[in-house]
């Protein structure tokens, strides 16, 4: 604050006049700070990013046993055993072999399966963007119904009045979020696929396989969601500077519109970030019940096989493209906030 | 009674200066009256004499160093908020043994009820929670709970400033009684400057961190040396005096941040600083110092060049 | 509109009661159901193997033969315990870590940047990766889901943990010299501990999900231990055969994650419930007595309310009643001042009059007029009427601005959209405006957002936004209490200076009869939702006639009071909205009372031409206050 510089001589005007002191912060605000802003949030990400490294690289070396053992089974000799640790690299030095797999990881080499000797990075490209192909379009379901549902919800609900669209938003919306995606996919596959035989049963076969695996997707986020929504519009509904709009008589759309709406960004996006989030480790179980071609069918398959490099991969990307999305959101409301840019700093 | 006597106080939150070197001495049984707009530090200079801030500087009570958990009993704060400085859980009776140290079941009791007839509270109260009690009767179980601890000198914080006006005076009428009956040491803290006169002996003026005008109650609002005291005299709203509205302006600026380090901090408003007379380069380069405790002095250039006294009593 | 809010509420019934029904199903079935249906659980026939819904088997068999139903039903323990479980975990490790990241300095800032990075994770994903560290099974899937919750637990656990630290009772604690051990578990657990409880109540609905995830996965228990996800993932296989495998195990896990959902909501409603509830007892408002109108017959007034009243029903059907009784004009260039201390219905009164005044609240009047609006039968023209002749100056000069736009919108808005003017020329307009509240640089502040400007500048610009419209009467409800008193004196000067210039009548509220006898011509003086006193300023300062009013001025301060007398003061506190009083609701407080006053309500009368009290025994006397002896401690 103590950062201005004085105009010595120059009186500032009566009443009103700009304190100098302010000039500095207020040059701060511009480009300056936003530079501050982006650079602390990329080496949090960088941060972020070595802590799921590390933990991915250490999950391995915690586990009880060999995993090199256990992937081979009984049978190994143990100068199978041997040879396999010395070409994975697992005979060398914690810190080097940490070293080699960030090198690697970074160079796009994530080790070969165990089980099935294919590289990891392979699997990873050709499966990936399924996974993000079913994610995609469900969260931008989750977010154009959940949007509208809260916010009318909580215009209806507003100081307790509306019990009833309150009691059945609440019904309802707890009775989707505690329905697992991989039940209602079960549920829907049953309906619609055996007995309706509307829908492909499994795998990736145009417009058409995409219907269950996302609406199974999109039901219980879509729920809780709109309760955040809910929550957050409720606040903001009844935050002074909405009352002083209506005070000024403004129409109700552009109260809703300049007022309410852009108000309740903030929160809203940062819990959709965590849904988000949750949708792509969701697909997980989704992608099991309809065969779909993602990451989500490989790794229960790897878990259970011990096949870890795999396993590691899965999670390293899994892990990063949330970080990633996280950085993106935190970035875009940045722009469109700029409190909660001040807040960081 | 105990002489409370400060050096050279510092508090810094972070890359904040909240208090910037104060120095006082509270005279035993006395009461030193902090006033000064929000910011300024006033409570900031209570907090770090209870020592919830860490701070630098001395702080002594009859020459004994104020740094230990026990000798820290020894100095009580009353806060501002009744409604949040009681934990809604506890009774009123709960409330104010946490007070007490050493004293257990019946005699804890007893001394309970003895505190709270000591603030005209009645006993049957002891097992009501503060939720169901008025801002008054709360603030009074605040300050019996500070008197639990059988200390030398009261700090209050703004202690009447979420009090209705009526009920306001029943509080301050009690502090009086008390600091006469017990030989209480306070320091009191208030923006209304008429309060203030009522119930202090010294008053100190704290603007940015710093005490700029110093001096017996009577002294400093009779006499204000420091323009900023006088821009506070004049906002005194005072019943049936029409002072705010017909007073020329006393500020220079409606600027409300203090002016970067280097000078007088009070400059940018200053009716009588380099806003208004661009020769005064001294205020910019210079930062006004403040002289030894005690006499009547302010913390300002010109101090006694005010050309014309303003002031209720001016 | 009481009766509606009255009685039992089936629909609350069903939400309360059912969850608690299904509770206690559930604890039925794990304690007893394996006893019950364990043999037929376990009983392999392989001549009924995959057989479809039948009587017999209600949900079919599985490929052994085994009854669905009875399994699904056995495996309540299991799902159930394991969910328990691994909520305890992730509440135990959770909640000591959002403690000590709340409590400590150090140790907080890091574990506060782990909770951080952990919580962006999705639960799935960390209970994979913990799956993996603790191995397949039971007691692996147990510390996966507790593990993947912990960031959730200890988020929530510090973030309630930091409210509490910072409240002043906790430090109070520490002043009186207790130690830290103490204050947590004294004043900072019992306090976080309702809505952790609640957290935990929810995560267990969470946990039957995730652990029947992990087993659909193949990663929670393994055979011959079951539990509804492994269950289903058995069934999945030969769903297309026999639908009932797949069925009955996604009902249970349904229903169990939607009892504890539901359970939570209603605990949740219980607290917030218990927290608004005030303690008297629901009130039926009774009609004050008709006070005599106001001088004049309100014609040509600018504001004209009689026998003004506002409700409140609260969700539990009490209704409380913060306006009683209140009428009053208040003529064209007029400045009304209200005081009254906090609760007495200042506020309230001129949301009345703006219209602000939303459900549950409930405006009753015999008159409300607002110029040639009557607002009592609202149309579209009142709607124009007051965006372009009233102006509204509220308390918190920050909340008032909105924070996603920029000062200069604020400002054209009621010009482009009541006078219906381009917008270069309201921007033009806006210049002028932030001219005449003496912002300098009006031009950049025009461009930025409230969180630039300082508190005094703030609301100045509240104001500036009043002055965009033909003000006829500015509302400005305490708009100088958030504020300095030199700020506070120059934003009474301005006000007084533009009231003059734009000739609007001016609705001055503030708990301080000091600021308000600055300002206004008139004084209204509130207590408990009543007028108790209306008279010129000169008048009422010389001469209250009510007790209250005189109490509130004598025990207003000012320089130069005698040190040596107590100050005036009166104790106790005023009658809140819920109270019910068939008197004067001052008796209890009030010096001059007698029987008349407990038991008959004292009319708004008036007493000497244009002055009005609410007094059966009012101060005739100038200068006769109630004494301080007999009301001071
Ligand atoms: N939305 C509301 N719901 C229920 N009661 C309310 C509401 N708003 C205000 N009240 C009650 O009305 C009373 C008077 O409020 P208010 O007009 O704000 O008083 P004042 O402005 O004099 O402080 C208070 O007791 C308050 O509890
Ligand atoms: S030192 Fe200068 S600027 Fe500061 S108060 Fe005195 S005259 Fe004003
Ligand atoms: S009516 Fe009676 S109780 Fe009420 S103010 Fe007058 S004298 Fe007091
Ligand atoms: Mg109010």
């Amino acid at each position: 604050m103590s950062a201005g510089h004085e105009v010595a001589g120059t009186p500032p005007a009566k009443d009103g006049a700009e304190p100098p002191a302010r000039e500095g912060a207020r040059r701060r605000a511009g480009a300056g700070r936003w530079v501050v802003f982006a650079g602390r949030r990329l080496v949090r990400l960088v941060l972020s990013l070595l802590v799921l490294l590390a933990a991915t690289f250490i999950m391995v070396h915690l586990i009880p046993g060999d995993p090199v053992q256990t992937a081979l089974g009984d049978q190994a000799t143990p100068q199978m055993v041997a040879q396999r640790r010395h070409e994975l690299g697992l005979d060398l030095p914690l810190p080097e072999q940490f070293w080699r797999y960030v090198t690697g990881v970074v160079t796009g080499d994530f080790g070969r399966s165990i089980v099935t000797e294919a590289p990891v990075a392979d699997l990873l490209t050709t499966r990936f963007p399924n996974t993000l192909r079913l994610a995609g379009p469900a969260f931008l379901l989750v977010v154009l119904i959940a949007m509208p549902v809260g916010l009318f919800t909580a215009v209806r609900t507003r100081g307790g009045r509306g019990r009833h669209v309150r009691g059945w938003f609440v019904n309802v919306t707890g009775l989707l979020n505690s329905i697992p995606d991989y039940v209602l996919a079960t549920v829907l596959s049953l309906v619609f696929v055996v007995t309706i035989k509307a829908f492909p049963a499994a795998g990736d076969e145009g417009l058409s396989s995409y219907v269950l695996p996302v609406l199974a997707l999109v039901a219980g986020p879509a729920a809780s969601l709109s309760r955040i929504v809910r929550v957050e519009a409720l606040k903001v509904l009844d935050a002074e500077y909405v009352r002083a709009a209506k005070a000024r008589r403004l129409p109700t759309g552009l109260r809703y519109w300049r007022y309410v709406l852009p108000n309740m960004m903030t929160a809203s996006l940062t819990y959709g970030t965590m849904i988000l989030a949750g949708l792509i480790a969701g697909t997980v179980l989704v992608e099991n019940v309809f065969g779909w071609p993602g990451v989500g069918t490989v790794i229960s398959q790897a878990v259970i096989q011990k096949d870890y490099p795999l396993i590691q991969g899965i999670l390293l990307v899994l892990g990063a493209a949330v970080l990633l999305l996280n950085m993106v959101v935190d970035v875009v409301l940045g722009v469109l906030d700029p409190r909660s840019r001040l807040g960081e700093l | 009674m105990a002489a409370l006597s400060v050096g050279d106080l510092m508090v810094r939150y972070g890359s904040v200066t909240a208090v910037r070197g104060v120095s006082f001495d509270v005279a035993a049984g006395s009461v030193l009256g902090l006033v000064g707009e929000s910011g300024s530090g006033k409570s900031t200079v209570a907090r770090a004499l209870v020592g919830l801030t860490p701070a630098t500087g001395s702080m002594r009570i009859d020459g004994a160093d104020l740094s230990s958990r026990q000798a820290r009993r020894r100095v009580q704060l009353v806060f501002q908020d009744s409604r949040s400085s009681l934990d809604p859980r506890y009774t009123v009776e709960q409330c104010v043994a946490e007070g007490l140290t050493g004293v257990r079941g019946r005699a804890a009791s007893a001394r309970v009820a003895e505190l709270l007839d000591l603030v005209s509270l009645d006993p049957a109260v002891a097992g009501s929670r503060p939720g169901d009690l008025s801002g008054g009767q709360r603030q009074r179980v605040a300050i019996a709970r500070a008197l639990a601890a059988r200390p030398d000198v009261v700090i209050a914080d703004e202690v009447t400033a979420s009090l209705d006006v009526s009920v306001q005076a029943v509080v301050l009428n009690l502090l009086r009684r008390l600091r006469a009956e017990l030989g209480l040491t306070m320091i009191f803290i208030s923006h209304n400057l008429a309060v203030v006169e009522y119930m202090c002996d010294d008053l100190a003026v704290m603007f940015d961190g710093r005490i700029v005008e110093y001096g017996a109650v009577g002294e400093v609002i009779g006499r204000p040396e420091h323009p900023y005291t006088r821009s506070l005299l004049a906002a005194v709203p005072e019943i049936g005096q029409r002072r705010l509205l017909s007073e020329s302006d006393v500020e220079a600026s409606a600027v409300t941040d203090p002016a970067s380090a280097g000078g007088c901090a009070y400059r940018l408003r200053c009716p009588i600083g380099p806003a208004a007379n661009p020769e005064r380069e001294i205020c910019v380069t210079t930062e006004p110092a403040a002289t030894a405790a005690h006499a009547h002095h302010a913390a300002c250039h010109f101090a006694r060049e005010l050309d014309h006294p303003v002031g209720p009593r001016g | 509109m009481t009766a509606a809010f009255r009685g039992p509420r089936p629909g609350r019934l069903l939400s309360g009661g059912v969850p608690l029904l299904l509770i206690l199903l559930f604890v039925f079935l794990s304690v007893a159901g394996p006893s019950i249906w364990g043999e037929a659980a376990s009983a392999s026939n392989v001549a009924e193997a995959n057989q479809s819904i039948s009587a017999a088997h209600w949900m079919g068999t599985d490929d052994l033969g085994r009854d669905i139903l009875a399994r699904t039903l056995v495996a309540t323990r299991n799902s159930l315990v394991l969910a328990v479980v691994a909520t305890i975990v992730g509440g135990c490790v959770g909640i000591g870590l959002g403690l000590l990241s709340a409590m400590s300095r150090r140790l907080g800032r890091a574990l506060g940047a782990l909770i951080n990075v952990l919580i962006a994770f999705p639960a799935l994903l960390l209970a994979i990766f913990f799956a993996v560290l603790f191995g397949i099974g039971s007691v692996g899937s147990v510390l996966a889901v507790g593990a993947s919750f912990a960031p959730g637990f200890a988020r929530i656990t510090q973030t309630l943990t930091a409210s509490v630290v910072s409240k002043e009772y906790v430090e109070a604690s520490r002043v009186l010299g207790r130690g830290p051990i103490y204050r947590t578990f004294r004043h900072i657990l019992p306090n976080i501990a309702e809505p952790v409880v609640l957290y935990s109540t929810i995560h267990i609905g969470t946990a039957v999900l995730a652990l029947s995830g992990l087993s659909f996965l193949g990663l929670g228990v393994q055979p011959p231990v079951y539990d509804w996800g492994r269950l289903l993932n058995d069934g999945l296989t030969r769903i297309y055969v026999t639908p009932g495998v797949a069925i009955a195990p996604s009902i249970a896990i349904v229903l169990a994650g939607l009892t504890f959902n539901l359970a939570g909501e209603r605990l949740s409603d219980l607290i917030a419930g218990r927290r608004s509830a005030p303690s008297a007892r629901r009130s039926q408002p009774r009609p004050a007595e008709p006070a005599p109108d106001p001088a004049g017959d309100g014609g040509g007034a600018l504001v004209d309310v009689r026998h003004l009243r506002v409700t409140y029903a609260s969700a539990d059907g009490r209704v409380t009643t913060p306006v009683r009784d209140v009428s009053f004009t208040l003529a064209p260039k007029e400045r009304v001042g209200i005081v009254g201390e906090s609760g007495s219905g200042k506020s309230l009164t001129a949301a009345a009059i703006a219209q602000l005044i939303e459900e549950p609240g409930h405006v009753e009047a015999e008159r409300l007029r607002f110029m040639d609006a009557d607002l009592l039968t609202p149309d579209d023209s009142t709607r124009h009427v007051l965006g372009r002749n009233m102006a509204m100056v509220f308390q918190d000069p920050g909340e008032a601005l909105n924070p996603a736009i920029k000062i200069g919108t604020h400002l054209i808005e009621p010009a482009v959209i009541h006078l219906r003017e381009s917008k270069p020329d309201a921007k033009r307009k806006a210049l002028d405006a932030l001219r005449a509240v003496a912002i300098t640089d009006p031009a950049r502040r025009f461009e930025q957002h409230r969180h630039e400007l300082s508190g005094g500048m703030k609301q100045r610009v509240g104001i500036a936004i009043g002055l965009m419209g033909e003000a006829r009467l500015l509302i400005a409800d305490e708009p100088t209490t958030a504020l300095d008193v030199t700020v506070q004196r120059q934003i009474l000067r301005l006000v007084d200076r533009l009231g003059a210039r734009t000739e609007a009548g001016l609705l001055f509220i503030s708990h301080d009869i000091a600021v308000v006898s600055e300002l206004c011509d008139r004084i209204i003086v509130m207590y408990a939702g009543f007028i108790v006193e209306e008279a010129a300023t000169a008048d009422l300062l010389e001469s209250p006639a009510h007790p209250y009013t005189s109490v509130l001025l004598a025990a207003s301060p000012r320089m130069g009071l005698d040190k040596s007398r107590p100050l005036v003061a009166i104790d106790g506190r005023m009658p809140g909205p819920d109270a019910d009083l068939p008197g004067c609701y001052f008796a209890a407080r009030c010096p001059r009372a007698d029987a008349t006053c407990l038991s008959d309500r004292p009319p708004l009368r008036e007493l000497a031409d244009g002055r009005r009290a609410a007094c059966w025994h009012p101060l005739t006397e100038p200068g006769d206050v109630p004494t301080s002896e007999g009301a001071t401690i």
